[in-house]
């Protein structure tokens, strides 16, 4: 099972706690995994990805093992931790505003 | 006994607030959805319980929370039988989706830009089903759900009226007034910042600009001046759908016939630059607007929080002042935060930029905050309740 951390608004919106657990069949990608994701809380599209472009909200970044995978492309397999679920991947909202 | 029920969108939360048909003691919920901007809520007239809710944030985009239970519990609409599996919304709610080729409209610069979906700023349930709203879009577009608010579909005609000479202000261009006549179900008015008015009579079919007569005070990009208006707000009085009233930009106007013209009733204001305008429950002739000092400043005149009553259908105006700040206040009140109640003795509510929302049970004539400090009140709906 994939870890993936959420940000605290996208948390409240799904009603899970601060991390949720997704299976992924196939390569760990981020984009398996979002796809994931998604498929298990649905009320989360559209909220990290855009609808229709399907790309990254800017806001947003993704990491894992401390390395910043925001704007590697969707197909780039994820870390060997993250496949064996040492370590999440994590959805983080950017600082921004006042 | 009849109670009245407040419904407050702010920049970071929603709230309720409740009263019995005295409007002296209130209580308080909230926030709902804290931390997200609330642009607008507003219940359904043939379903009270049944509220919608624009919940939107920079970082995660647009949400539609529903409640059938008048803001107690809230759900993504999509639950039920048309849940996944696991019970969760299948997360159709928030897909606003341009129809066929998404067209581009006036940037600031000048150029041609694309459309680009970024909010839902007014949600305007149907006179008759509850399962039927409509949602007025940044960039602007009108949308329609007739499924409660699972999917949304937009009604593309609007775009096609000259839609390329569109220029968004400063606050973006969002279509945020949507007026529904309850004598005729087939027309709208929409109001847009900085497009203007337009007007359908075949249900969204085709729209025409329901501009003329609107003071010019710039070149327009569209030479027949027919769109391009900073319209900030329109209102009427449901049993009265000819008459229209407008906080423009500048100018206070009216129209008489249904949109095909206007002219200026901003008589004896002392601004009349400002965002709402509504009109009393019980007398179509009756209006209030907040005069707001300049668009350069956005507070009121003299540091004076003023509410504007004209007993005449515009023109002559008079201050309406007891129980507001009279000096040293620089608030705004933002164009979807003036609502009425219609018990006997009309309501009047206004939230504003400084968390402050005021009320008058007594038709303007006597104010007071009903709840102050909460985070800036983007938009106030005000349900009267049997």
């Amino acid at each position: 099972m994939i870890r993936v951390e959420l940000p605290f608004h996208l948390r409240t919106l799904a009603r899970v706690d601060r991390e949720v657990m997704v299976n992924v069949e196939g390569p760990v990608t981020l984009r398996a995994v979002l796809d994931a994701v998604e498929d298990r809380y649905p009320v989360l599209r559209g909220t990290i990805r855009e609808h229709v472009t399907q790309k990254r909200r800017p806001f947003l970044r993704f990491y894992a093992c401390e390395e910043d995978f925001s704007n590697e492309p969707l197909d780039t397999p994820l870390p060997e931790a993250v496949i064996s679920g040492k370590e999440p991947l994590s959805i983080i909202g950017a600082i921004a505003g006042g | 006994m009849s109670s009245v029920r407040v419904l407050v969108g702010t920049k970071k939360g929603a709230f309720i607030l409740t009263s019995d048909g005295k409007r002296d003691k209130w209580d308080v919920s909230g926030p709902h959805f804290g931390g997200w901007e609330m642009y607008h809520l507003k219940g359904s007239p043939v379903d009270p319980n049944r509220i919608y809710a624009s919940q939107s944030s920079g970082w995660f985009g647009q949400i539609i929370q529903r409640s059938d239970d008048g803001g107690k519990t809230w759900e993504t609409p999509g639950g039920g039988p048309t849940a996944t599996p696991d019970g969760m919304p299948k997360g159709e709610s928030n897909k606003f989706v341009y129809e066929g080729e998404v067209g581009k409209h006036l940037w600031y610069d000048g150029t041609q830009h694309p459309w680009e979906f970024k909010r839902v700023w007014h949600l305007e349930p149907s006179l008759t089903d509850p399962d039927t709203v409509y949602a007025g879009v940044e960039d602007a577009a009108l949308f329609k759900t007739t499924d409660g608010g699972h999917t949304w579909k937009e009604l593309p005609a609007l775009r096609h009226t000259k839609g390329h000479l569109w220029q968004p202000g400063a606050g973006g261009m969002g279509l945020h007034t949507i007026l529904l006549d309850r004598n005729n179900p087939k027309r709208i008015f929409v109001a847009i910042s900085a497009a203007g008015v337009f007007r359908t009579d075949d249900g969204g079919e085709t729209w025409k600009p329901a501009t003329r007569g609107l003071n010019i005070t710039y070149e327009l990009p569209d030479k027949t001046n027919e769109v391009g208006h900073c319209v900030h707000r329109i209102a009427m009085h449901p049993a009265r759908p000819n008459v229209l009233f407008m906080q423009k930009h500048w100018d206070v106007n009216r129209s008489d016939d249904g949109g095909e013209s206007w002219h200026e009733v901003s008589g004896n204001l002392p601004s009349d630059f400002g965002f709402p305008i509504d009109v009393h429950a019980h007398e179509p002739n009756t209006v209030y607007v907040v005069p707001i000092k300049s668009d350069s400043e956005h507070y009121p005149p003299d540091a004076k929080l003023r509410v504007y009553r004209s007993r005449t259908g515009g023109d002559e105006w008079e201050p309406l002042t007891k129980g507001l700040p009279q000096s040293d206040c620089y608030v705004n009140v933002l164009r979807d935060a003036m609502a009425v109640d219609s018990l006997d003795e009309c309501g009047i509510y206004f939230g504003t930029t400084g968390g402050q929302v005021y009320a008058s049970a007594d038709s303007g004539d006597n104010w007071k905050p009903i709840v102050r400090d909460l985070p800036s009140v983007l938009s106030v709906e005000v349900q009267t309740l049997s």
